[in-house]
């Protein structure tokens, strides 16, 4: 069985954001496994580990996502491919189209992604993966089951559950609650540096920059104004919930 | 001038408040141009209903069994073909669970852009341009889209909703949609719903959030009888749903709901990154923690330090005063 496992490569969510010459500043910063992505990539080596197969992580992005990449392929993934071609960046659009360019290269059966990115993430590559491939979705996942080439599954619909089912070929995209990703062991982080990680392009991928154009376009990110330091109510409690109701009613008027 | 499509938000058989926000940001983006709502279901027709009066032009309903339940094959057939009627050049879906899931499906189907999860937006035509928060909060971006069909999903609770007044019944068309061959790639099995009780937390003015701190599921009666008296919902952290406190539906965060009220009350929270990005854009934060060094206190706008198992009850009793 051929699972594929979209990554993306994040800020680690705990870091502070800073702002340089209108974009998100990244020296220093660290960077992880997109929390989502990181259920996916665990998913799909248990698979493998119960029903045999082989995992490939694809990735679009800068060169820097190969320390990511390297994490999933310690993990247990078994080889990776990395579009690093600039050419190949854009919006949600172009990556979706570029990640459907790698796959439809090879054989898959289920591919795994995250629900969204943590970083400047949408919620739409994955969705939007399938679309271009032609193929159904299942999206914010947190149980697998799969039996012979058919998928059930469990999905969080705003706190409902539902249970559907699907067959191969599939895309499915995990939500938190689907399992414990694991911490690569030594034997894990020494294999993976022998494990084939393969850079792609643009004309490797026989894409053309007009069919990837970005629909989208950023025209500013900011930081949201610096919040007035709250009011710490101390002293006798029934003072204290006395003046926040009054605040709140007389101040605020939200009661 | 725009033709502006906006897929009605439909939860157990209702129209929510975000539908009349995405109508009031459409009428402004249509700039007088046509603005048609679409109804998406079975047994919705009724709900087209007063739409006209809010400011829908066209009602486009497709009313139909195979649409009972959401299903990203069959809701994809349904709205393309709405799309394939009504033909906007805007498209406005909630960043509901069912919105999150059609809009990309639509916006790739189309080779349109997609902006999830706008909080406002400013201008109009070529400089229409909508505001997202990024980094779990952290910071906000200015997006627009290049050509095209404009895609855009709305965080509920945080447009000016369309008033009513327009003083004309809106056109109906029904719309009728073949699905056949059936489209049973996916299939929904069964639906685990969660007893959800009164006022829907994305929609709520008010919410009352309790963490891991309210100690056991007991310790949420207190929060119910707090956001009772304030006609709120009541919200978790995942670290409480986690817990069992209570149950997932209550989930505000990244992964969770994300909700906008103009008073949110985070009771025994410690305030981790992933809670703050579903509930920092609240207009007025209160925290109750016995920690003074818990980081909820940097975003709260009014706090206490003190055990919630007293706070709560005592507040409950103050507003009370308060709301008659
Ligand atoms: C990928 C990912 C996604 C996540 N998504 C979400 C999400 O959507 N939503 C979410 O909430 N979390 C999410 N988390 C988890 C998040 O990181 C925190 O673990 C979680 O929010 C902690 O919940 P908590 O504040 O209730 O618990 P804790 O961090 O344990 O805090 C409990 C707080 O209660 C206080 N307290 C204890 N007793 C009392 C008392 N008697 N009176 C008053 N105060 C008291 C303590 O001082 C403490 O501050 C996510 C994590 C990951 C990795
Ligand atoms: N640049 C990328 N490379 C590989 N996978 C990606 C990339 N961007 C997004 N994805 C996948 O799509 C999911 C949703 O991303 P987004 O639409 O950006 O929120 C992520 O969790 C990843 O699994």
């Amino acid at each position: 069985m051929n699972i594929i496992v979209c990554l993306k490569q994040t800020f680690d969510t705990e870091e502070r954001v800073l702002i340089e010459d209108g974009r998100v500043k990244e020296d220093g910063v660290r960077f992880v496994i997109n929390p989502y992505d990181e259920y996916a990539v665990e998913e799909a080596i248990r698979i493998k580990e119960a029903h045999e197969g082989q995992v490939t992580v694809v990735s679009v992005g800068p060169t820097r996502f190969e320390e990511a990449i390297r994490t999933a392929l310690a993990m247990g993934v078994d080889e990776a491919v990395l579009a690093d071609d600039p050419a190949l960046f854009g919006d949600e659009f172009t990556v979706a189209k570029v990640l459907a360019a790698i796959i439809r290269q090879r054989p898959y059966d289920l591919i795994l992604a995250g629900n969204q990115a943590v970083d400047d993430g949408s919620g739409q590559v994955s969705v939007r993966l399938a679309e271009e491939l032609g193929i159904p979705h299942i999206s914010m996942v947190t149980k697998v089951e799969v039996e012979g080439n058919q998928v059930t599954v469990q999905r969080d619909a705003e706190g409902d559950i539902e249970v559907v089912s699907g067959s191969w070929p599939l895309v499915i995209t995990a939500q938190q609650g689907l399992n414990e990703p694991r911490y690569p062991s030594l034997i894990g982080i020494r294999k993976a540096g022998k494990k084939p990680l393969t850079h792609v392009t643009l004309q490797d991928l026989g894409l053309s920059a007009e069919e990837l154009a970005a629909r989208t376009e950023v025209r500013e990110i900011y930081l949201p104004k610096p919040k007035q330091g709250g009011r710490m109510l101390s002293g006798e409690l029934t003072n204290v919930v006395k003046e926040l109701a009054e605040a709140l009613h007389s101040v605020e008027k939200v009661i | 001038m725009a033709k502006v499509l906006v897929v009605a938000d439909i939860r157990r058989g209702k129209l929510r408040n975000v539908t009349l926000e995405m109508l009031g940001a459409a009428r402004v983006i249509a700039d007088g141009d046509t603005v048609a709502v679409a109804l998406l279901g079975k047994d919705v027709g009724g709900l087209a209903e007063g739409l006209g009066d809010f400011g829908a032009d066209d009602v486009y309903v497709v009313d139909a069994p195979e649409l009972e339940s959401y299903n990203s094959g069959t809701y994809r057939r349904a709205l393309l073909e709405v799309m394939g009627q009504f033909n906007p050049g805007v498209l406005f879906l909630a960043h509901s669970a069912i919105g999150k899931d059609l809009a990309p499906m639509v916006a790739a189907r189309l080779g349109a852009g997609q902006v999830s999860d706008i909080t406002s937006f400013e201008g109009k035509g070529e400089n229409l341009v909508f505001v997202r928060a990024i980094y779990a909060g952290k910071a906000f971006t200015k997006v627009s889209v290049r050509q095209g069909l404009v895609i855009a999903t709305v965080r509920p609770n945080n447009l000016v909703p369309a008033a009513a007044g327009a003083g004309k019944p809106g056109t109906l068309k029904s719309v009728s949609v073949s699905f056949e061959p059936p489209d049973l790639a996916t299939l929904v099995k069964e639906v685990i719903t969660k007893v959800s009780t009164g006022v829907d937390l994305t929609e709520a003015k008010v919410v009352v959030a309790g963490g891991r701190g309210v100690k056991d599921a007991s310790g949420f009666t207190h929060l119910e009888g707090l956001a009772g008296v304030l006609g709120g919902a009541v919200g978790a952290s995942r670290g409480a749903c986690d817990a069992g406190y209570c149950d997932y539906s209550l989930q505000i965060g990244q992964t969770g709901k994300v909700v906008t009220p103009d008073l949110y009350i985070a009771c025994g929270i410690s305030g981790a990154i992933q809670h703050l990005a579903g509930m920092s854009n609240s207009k007025v934060i209160v925290a109750i923690n016995k920690d003074p060094e818990a980081p909820i206190f940097q975003v709260a706008d009014y706090g206490i330090v003190g055990d919630l198992l007293e706070v709560v009850p005592r507040l409950t009793e103050e507003f009370k005063k308060i709301r008659v």
